[in-house]
């Protein structure tokens, strides 16, 4: 929980692009890209991550300027956060190669945009960005979405095929962006948690882990012990939760009903210890800026007991699954993503370790009380949804793993505090954690005794654009398997 | 193997609502108001305690705005003399206005909501199928909806299927606050069901908005995009929660306030058969 470095500020935008592009040409890799408002200009942060750090290159974009030399023919994972720095606060990145509508189903044009001081305060939809893409001689587009079979979150998928294979996949995030960010700002710190678990609500413990640490750097404090191990505590059972709900997306995508069913059961006694914990099923209102609300309502002895049983559970059933040869021959070599791929994106979380990126916050950069615990990083080099599959399978293992450590040092900390005072302070701080989905950045400042601004970048945003890739010679029964494979919230991603 | 896996467990299957089940009972509702006259001066002031403005005060009168609750428990951890947990998995209600607790609504204006409502539904009874649309929201009341169809709940035992196609939908469940690039296909959706229908708001979110309205992209709930039969908060609602929504606007579901239904504890009673399809 170190608070965020440094924040270096360059003479001007195009400088910012050079030194971006020479750092992520040394190694680095680019987390995130925002705009914050400034007194009628705009504040370009770019975020570069290496191994255990992480920093801020900034620059300001003048009032009055109406774009920039776009950073995205020179770093390629700039592609979609400069769409979303067009749709937000309408600048132009100039050499784009692809200026459409992602966040935002509206046009430019229609300013003010929503980022910027004074937006509107509602944006509808514009049926000019919605026509559908023509393209050539045998080839149609297969709108998959917003509304697709299954419970599912809206997302549109637009599938360009000749019939079998897809050459071509395009996403439209926008149908269910909800403006979390700008909802943020003008909140009491006390209250943007209620928002930041509400932004990926599958992943809401570890959102406001990352969104408390910021505060807490802010205001110059740190969480007692105690509520680092409920933090990591319960931020592993939401891990092993969403990894769950993967595998029987997965297991139903090829039709195994006895597995589909024994995983939704082992998720569901997950999700009934947690709210058996806490309260919530979700793990919401466990983590408060300062600490946590209160001390998990079940014994450490009583954790451990029921975590035994649903560990034996799932173990032995993921030794069925991946021994079950139906199954794996829809995986294996389906959805691609080579090594060199994922590292040049810095691709995030299961994603990106089972092609070899293996960046893991909770060891590269430890908060709550994963320093002190035992972790082993899995990875895999094949990059394939198999790859993906075994990497989360490893991840449950060691996550059971963490949660028998917690509850252990939990019953030796005895009555220590849960919660130290965090006095609401001026000041701006990055907070961050590895979500079940990769690492998820928050950039928090606070004016005023308010939030002013609030950046989230969950691993969904980052990780969703590689889905462009991946369909090299897979075909269209693949492509629940794909997705599943991903394991993107949808929400997360469009905010 | 994975038949014999299958049958290693035995039956973990809920026989709610037929029987009791002990994690039903024991669903966290939103908050709501103590019986009971409140002490004043005993703590912080009740209004100001909610985030998500959903506790109202008329003169010392105070009601709790149940579809605005995203059960963060600030009222109930600092007042536990005025607010308190609601209990239970019936949470849902036939009007928007019938959220707001204690009720201010007549026996005789509920009757004819639910009368109406049950009219449409007599055809249903036995075969239903469900649609969801998400309309923005945080994901949660997906897990919660498809939890239906894990072996716990598993809601097939009561006659009900989610359908891929709104043509053969005869309910549909909502999510989320409202995203207004939703609200083109959440109406197209509800246009191509076919007479009767029934559409649930399910969670907070969708009912008002919850603490993600107001914004430039939501519409504060779906409210305004397609006539609500019923409105259940939550943020998320339980699976629980949501199949007693489902059994009220089937009208399978005993409770109090229910006309037709005699007393009775909320949601414990029901003529449903344990097994689907004795009829």
């Amino acid at each position: 929980m170190t608070p965020a470095a440094d924040h270096e500020l360059a003479p001007d935008i195009p400088a910012l692009r050079d030194a971006v592009a020479s750092e992520v040409a040394g190694g680095r890799r680019l987390a995130d890209l925002f705009g914050t408002a400034r007194g009628g200009g705009l504040l370009l942060t770019a975020r570069l991550a290496g191994p255990g750090t992480i920093t801020a290159l900034e620059a300001v974009l003048p009032a009055g300027e109406p774009g920039y030399p776009a950073l995205t023919p020179l770093v390629g994972a700039a592609f979609w956060y400069e769409r979303e720095l067009h749709d937000l606060f309408g600048v132009v990145p100039a050499g784009h190669p692809r200026l459409e509508p992602l966040v935002l189903p509206a046009r430019v044009a229609d300013v003010p945009r929503p980022g910027a001081a004074g937006g509107p305060e509602r944006i509808d939809p514009d049926a000019r960005v919605l026509p559908r893409h023509a393209v050539g001689p045998g080839l149609f587009t297969i709108p998959h979405g917003p509304v697709r079979s299954g419970v599912v979150e809206s997302i549109e998928y637009l599938v360009e095929t000749p019939g079998e294979d897809i050459p071509h996949l395009n996403m439209r995030l926008f149908y269910k962006h909800r403006g979390i960010e700008k909802r943020l700002e003008g909140l009491p710190p006390a209250d943007g948690v209620l928002l930041a678990e509400r932004a990926e609500g599958v992943a809401s413990v570890a959102h406001a882990i990352a969104y408390c640490q910021a505060v807490e750097a802010i205001g110059g404090t740190q969480a007692p012990w105690r509520a680092a191990l409920v933090r990591t505590l319960h931020a592993e059972l939401e891990r092993v939760a969403c990894h769950l709900d993967v595998m029987l997306r997965l297991a139903d995508g090829a039709g195994l009903a006895v597995a589909t069913a024994r995983f939704g059961w082992h998720k569901e006694r997950v999700l009934r210890l947690t709210d058996q914990l806490s309260g919530s099923r979700f793990g919401r209102g466990v983590v408060v800026a300062g600490g946590v609300s209160a001390a998990p309502r079940l014994a450490p002895a009583d954790v451990l007991a029921a975590v035994q049983e649903i560990d034996q559970h799932v173990s032995s059933d993921l030794r069925l699954l991946l021994g079950t040869a139906s199954f794996l021959d829809r995986l294996r070599r389906t959805g691609p993503l080579p090594p060199a791929r994922a590292t040049a994106h810095g691709a995030l979380g299961p994603v990106g370790r089972a092609s070899g990126a293996v960046d893991d916050v909770r060891q590269s950069r430890p908060y709550a009380a994963y320093g002190s615990l035992g972790l082993a990083v899995s990875s895999r080099a094949d990059g394939d949804a198999l790859a993906r599959l075994e990497v989360r399978a490893d991840e449950v293992a060691t996550a059971f793993h963490l949660i028998r450590q917690a509850a252990d040092e939990l019953a030796e900390a005895g009555a220590g505090p849960l919660r130290t005072d965090c006095e609401p302070a001026d000041g701006r701080a990055a907070g961050w954690a590895e979500a079940p989905h990769g690492e998820l950045l928050y950039d928090v400042r606070v004016e005023g005794g308010v939030v002013s601004r609030c950046r989230i970048r969950p691993a969904s945003f980052h990780n969703l654009v590689l889905m462009h890739e991946v369909f090299a010679g897979d075909i269209l029964t693949d492509f629940p398997f794909i997705e599943a494979s991903f394991g993107v919230s949808v929400a997360g991603a469009a905010r | 193997m994975w038949a014999l896996r299958g049958l290693r467990n035995g039956v973990v299957t809920t026989r709610w609502p037929t029987r009791p089940d002990e994690y039903a009972a024991g669903t966290r509702g939103p908050a709501e108001v103590r019986a009971g006259p409140a002490e004043a001066g005993a703590g912080p002031d009740p209004e100001r305690l909610c985030p998500a403005n959903a506790i109202i005060a008329a003169g010392r009168e105070l009601r709790v705005d149940q579809g605005r609750c995203i059960q963060c428990g600030r009222c109930v951890a600092a007042r536990p003399d005025v607010f308190a947990w609601s209990q239970g998995p019936d949470q849902a209600a036939v009007t928007r206005a019938g959220l707001v607790v204690p009720a201010a609504e007549t026996p005789e204006s509920l009757a004819a909501v639910t009368g109406g409502l049950r009219e449409r539904t007599r055809a249903l009874r036995r075969s239903v199928h469900l649609r969801h649309v998400d309309a923005g929201s945080d994901g949660s009341e997906e897990w919660e909806i498809l939890a239906l169809l894990n072996p716990v709940y598993d809601i097939h035992r009561l006659g009900m299927f989610f359908t891929a196609s709104p043509r053969h939908a005869d309910i549909l469940l909502v999510t989320g606050a409202g995203a207004r690039g939703m609200a083109g296909p959440l109406r197209e959706t509800y246009d191509a069901m076919p007479h009767p229908k029934v559409v649930v708001a399910v969670g907070t979110d969708a009912v008002s908005g919850g603490v993600v309205s107001p914004s430039y992209a939501t519409a504060g709930g779906i409210g305004d995009v397609v006539p609500v039969d019923l409105w259940l908060p939550g943020s998320p609602p339980s699976p629980f929660a949501i199949l007693a929504a489902l059994l009220r606007a089937l009208d399978r579901l005993a409770g109090p306030g229910w006309p037709g239904w005699p007393g009775g504890p909320a949601g414990a009673r029901s003529e449903v058969p344990a097994a689907g399809g004795d009829r």
